[in-house]
């Protein structure tokens, strides 16, 4: 009996019927392409984007030169330089970041004890020669004077998980 | 003006008028044959993606609808890379062996009722010879490449369609019994009545049989081991670049569409209208010319490759041997002798 039921099926294409069925049932369904440069999914405000450099409220950069970031740094993307500054504080003098080394996990930003490199929600850049791909100091603050509202909004949402 | 152009067209001399018009027939037919290869590219990669709950190309132009100009442009401004050691004429003129006898069937099609290019007796024997001649182009393309894959692939698909030709011959058969003819016009005559009279019903096998066995002719999936993108990276064109690679895309597309019309035309009633012979309805789609009625079937059996290559996944390749030489001949024959006491019987609607 089951042999003339196997029979019977496959020459219904029974199953090739039931396949078909199920992608012509698909054909009909709401599509979940999502338009990119129309539209976007939402970010998480832990997004780990371009970096930034941050400033204090009264405009002092935040970066005390520990280093703490160019060691832990997996990618050994960070180069950093320092100095006593006139006033006496130790700053950096230079900052770099290897964007092609980089690989964005975010530890520079765990391991920062003063909150001045952080990752932003910019995920949206290019590079037109090979040396803008070196994010300096003045392009790090500058990045974060533009979006210090947003890094702070973010960072405030993450406080209380840290 | 009319007159001008009428005293014109009377000088010419008369082989050159009839020639003429010939050619001018075929531009009729070849053209929109071309147009809509270009969309069926289109509809393809629509139809996959919405199965596949994506929405497809929509960028260029109007929901996409210049993609095809896109692509064609595109493959038009490359460049067509003759790989060393392989044979130069071969290889050029592999795609145009490919193409030609896909473009040179249309010639015995009926669009409508007497609107046919040749309206020869032999038609069918015709299109058999023809869509069988393809296969060279592949088998060519694949040796004059000199690379393993495409030579593989030319390989497969040689065996391929030797083993589905007699099964597509075969399901011929059974309609031409079933016809008397081999005449398209005719098949599709004979066929006239209600939508219960066309062959689809009497030679149900046949026409699946035909139908997959067109689909394994035009290297379609599930059916695309000559080309087995996973296995053989492209099988025989994967040397070809350019123009060359976009005629063997063309001739597998008008390939597609030719099988679809056939199938329309040897099973579904051609130009028939599906509402014959049902009181009401055929008055009230007495209107719609023959044509529509055609390329109306032809497309919902193009929607059927475009749907199968979505839901199937390719034969294995012995597979593919097995259903062709152990399944689809020995059902064929059997129908045929199913069909010949049918004829012999007289046995209506059908065959009386």
């Amino acid at each position: 009996m089951s042999k003339v039921q196997y029979y019977l099926k496959s020459f219904l294409l029974w199953e090739l019927l039931l396949g078909l069925k199920l992608t012509g049932k698909y054909f009909f369904k709401t599509k979940i392409t999502v338009q990119y440069p129309e539209e976007k999914t939402p970010q998480s405000n832990r997004f780990r984007g371009l970096h930034a450099l941050r400033r204090y409220p009264n405009g002092e950069e935040r970066c005390i030169a520990c280093k703490l970031c160019e060691a832990v740094c997996p990618a050994l993307a960070i180069t950093i330089d320092a100095e006593p500054r006139d006033d006496g504080s130790r700053r950096t003098t230079r900052y770099d970041i290897d964007l092609f080394k980089c690989i964005y996990c975010g530890f520079c930003e765990e391991a920062c004890p003063v909150d001045a490199i952080v990752e932003t929600r910019v995920f949206e850049y290019t590079f037109e020669s090979r040396d803008e791909s070196v994010m300096t100091k003045e392009k790090l603050l500058a990045h974060g004077d533009v979006h210090e509202k947003q890094i702070a909004a973010d960072r405030a949402q993450d406080a209380k998980f840290r | 003006m009319i007159e001008l152009l009428l005293s014109i067209w009377n000088l010419v001399p008369e082989a050159l008028q009839t020639l003429l018009i010939i050619i001018l027939k075929i531009v009729v037919i070849a053209v929109p044959i071309m147009l809509s290869v270009a969309y069926i590219t289109l509809a393809e990669r629509k139809v996959i993606g919405f199965i596949q709950v994506r929405i497809g190309p929509n960028r260029v132009g109007p929901r996409g609808l210049l993609q095809p100009i896109a692509d064609g442009l595109k493959l038009m401004m490359k460049e067509v890379i003759i790989p060393t050691n392989a044979n130069r004429f071969l290889f050029v003129i592999a795609p145009l062996l490919a193409l030609a006898p896909a473009l040179a069937c249309w010639a015995v099609i009926p669009f409508a009722d007497g609107w046919v290019l040749a309206d020869i007796d032999a038609g069918l024997l015709y299109v058999l010879a023809l869509s069988s001649l393809g296969v060279y182009g592949l088998i060519i393309a694949g040796w004059a490449s000199n690379s393993k894959y495409a030579f593989l692939g030319s390989i497969r698909s040689a065996a391929q369609m030797v083993s589905y030709e007699i099964a597509m011959g075969f399901a011929l058969v059974g309609v031409l019994m079933a016809a008397g003819s081999m005449n398209l016009s005719a098949i599709i005559e004979s066929q006239s009545g209600s939508f219960l009279h066309w062959f689809w019903l009497p030679l149900f096998p046949l026409f699946l049989v035909y139908f997959i066995a067109g689909l394994a002719e035009t290297n379609r999936a599930p059916f695309d081991v000559a080309e087995g993108e996973s296995e053989i990276v492209a099988g025989f064109h994967v040397e070809y670049s350019g123009m060359a690679f976009a005629l063997f895309f063309l001739a597998e597309y008008a390939n597609m569409i030719l099988i679809s019309i056939l199938t329309a035309i040897m099973f579904m009633g051609g130009w028939l209208s599906p509402f014959q012979g049902i009181p009401l309805l055929e008055d009230l789609f007495a209107f719609v010319p023959g044509i529509v009625w055609i390329l109306a079937k032809t497309s919902f059996l193009l929607f059927l490759f475009l749907w199968f290559r979505a839901t199937f996944p390719r034969y294995r390749y012995d597979q593919v041997m097995r259903l062709g030489w152990k399944v689809f001949i020995p059902i064929t024959i059997v129908w045929i002798l199913v069909i010949g006491v049918g004829v012999m019987a007289e046995l209506g609607p059908w065959f009386d």
